[in-house]
């Protein structure tokens, strides 16, 4: 009897896992959604390719090594064997390695319009093999940062990562455009920035949505059981907290876009919904809903203040704004933890945002610089002029002028 | 009066708006066009076949003006869109003459409501 309860345990669990991770997968379609919205129709094809192939290089790279470095497993997973102890270790596999996709999709919107497709795809391999998995050891993976300290017991925390996840992609898209260097006319002859609007808002929306869908396999699937009374509790608080978070950035976002532009802005507004969830993602366990909201709400703030920041005084060109919602409140969702969870301190936060920028940052930044002289990081300005969809992809996505 | 028609590469759009207000252009009509000239179109893949899209997309202006202001809106949308020596697929103007121009808000008619 005790045993056909624990397999029946270990089925839901492992049922259960499987399940947040193909909600997790899910949000690379909102990733490619929300960018192909927010670029201009010229770059749409070349978007989309860069965010099938980087999810698909994530899956590839992760299995070859990544995994292993970041937990263990061996070397193509030859050693993780079939059983763990409350769910199948594939499950926890294909649970963490959607996780790197997704750090790597915030990476393709802020260097979008202007790179070359398979400089993109080389870093992309190199951060799911490497600079990710090594970063992601030192947190969920429990080792010492190069023998030195350990974050675990300096008493960084991070649910589900705001730091591990976000702010790590957001991380190596800083870099990458810090290479790249703005879109061709973005800032004019004064260096007054000019908005280059994105094509497609209701994929833009759509995207947002989706993501927002997601998130409640990021967050409440990173509780890693649901087959207990107090586990499926934590579960039910998780995926609460995490919506409510979500529409607190929504309506912050709004209202700060009213109040400060005079309209709503509905890219604001979208860009709000995902601050509010990178927020929460550090501590979606222990708020109560109403802090959950507000949490979400001063990150929804927080993006509204970054994009309009980054983009005029720090003239860092981040087309979907990426840096923004997924660094810069990454980072205050890092240190909200503290305010509701009294077993974590602000000092094991910062050291732990500390560590993985530093390492994140500092090592892409290496690999960019390496990439542009080995294979050029951007194209050509006439190749920008029509349009990377035409110039690396060869065809357009809304071929509207048909001749035959 | 002239009618001027140009044909351009849409990147140059901008400079050439700001550089016709700089000259007292007060108005520009501006469509979103497809055309072949000399310069042959652009070489396309769709699922590894290759096709050759022979209209490339282009900026159409119209342009009504007075006699005496030919000339330098000729030199300045030259100057816009001839760009290091410039090239193939840089546009072309049509000077055409015009009859009548007639404002629908005051019934102003000829070179006043150009």
């Amino acid at each position: 009897m005790e045993n056909q309860l624990f397999e029946l345990q270990y089925a839901l669990d492992t049922f259960y896992f499987l399940v947040m991770g193909a909600l997790v997968m899910w949000m690379a379609a909102g990733f490619s959604m929300l960018e192909a919205g927010l670029v201009r129709s010229k770059n749409t094809a070349e978007i989309l390719t860069k965010n099938i192939g980087l999810y698909a290089i994530a899956c590839t790279m992760y299995m070859l090594y990544g995994y292993d470095l970041m937990y263990s497993g061996g070397a193509l997973l030859n050693d993780i064997g079939g059983q763990g102890e409350t769910y199948s270790n594939a499950a926890d596999f294909y649970f963490q390695v959607v996780f790197v996709a997704t750090a790597m999709s915030i990476v393709s919107g802020a260097v979008a319009e202007r790179m070359k497709l398979f400089t993109f795809f080389a870093f992309a391999a190199i951060f799911t093999l490497v600079i990710y998995p090594i970063e992601g050891s030192w947190t969920w993976g429990g080792q010492d940062v190069f023998g030195l300290f350990n974050l675990g017991e300096i008493g960084f925390y991070d649910f589900a990562g705001s730091g591990i996840v976000h702010m790590a992609g957001a991380s190596a898209a800083l870099a990458g455009v810090l290479v790249l260097g703005p879109r061709k006319g973005k800032y004019d002859k004064n260096g007054k920035s000019r908005p280059m609007m994105g094509a497609n808002l209701p994929l833009a929306t759509l995207g947002t949505f989706i993501l927002w869908m997601g998130w409640f396999g990021f967050n409440g699937g990173s509780v890693l059981a649901v087959a207990s009374k107090e586990s499926a509790d934590a579960v039910a608080l998780v995926f609460v907290n995490t919506n409510a978070a979500a529409a607190g950035g929504v309506i912050a976002a709004l209202l700060l876009a009213k109040s400060w532009f005079g309209k709503v802005d509905l890219t604001m507004a979208l860009n709000g919904a995902l601050a509010g969830l990178v927020a929460i993602t550090a501590g979606p366990d222990t708020p109560s809903v109403f802090m959950a909201t507000l949490i979400g709400a001063v990150g929804g703030l927080i993006v509204v203040f970054s994009i309009v920041f980054l983009d005029r005084q720090l003239k860092i060109d981040d087309p979907v704004g990426a840096i923004s919602v997924h660094g810069v409140v990454g980072l205050w969702g890092l240190l909200a933890v503290p305010l509701t969870n009294s077993d974590v301190g602000f000092v094991g936060q910062l050291a732990g945002a500390g560590t993985i920028f530093i390492w994140v940052f500092g090592v892409s930044m290496a690999l960019w610089l390496s990439l542009k002289t080995l294979m050029g990081v951007r194209v050509s300005e006439e190749e920008e002029d029509a349009g990377v969809d035409i110039s690396e992809c060869g065809m357009e996505a809304y071929p509207e002028f048909v001749t035959k | 009066m002239k009618m001027v028609t140009v044909i351009i590469q849409p990147k140059r759009l901008d400079s050439v708006r700001e550089g016709l207000s700089e000259i007292g252009v007060t108005g520009v009509t501006a469509t979103e066009v497809k055309g072949f000239g000399r310069q042959k179109g652009q070489t396309e893949l769709y699922r590894g076949a290759e096709f050759v899209v022979e209209f490339l997309p282009k900026i159409k202006l119209e342009i009504a003006i007075t006699d005496e202001q030919v000339e330098q809106v000729i030199e300045t949308i030259i100057a816009k869109c001839k760009i290091n020596g410039g090239n193939i697929g840089d546009g072309k103007i049509f000077v055409t003459s015009l009859e009548q121009v007639i404002r629908i808000r005051t019934g102003e008619t000829g070179p006043n409501a150009v």
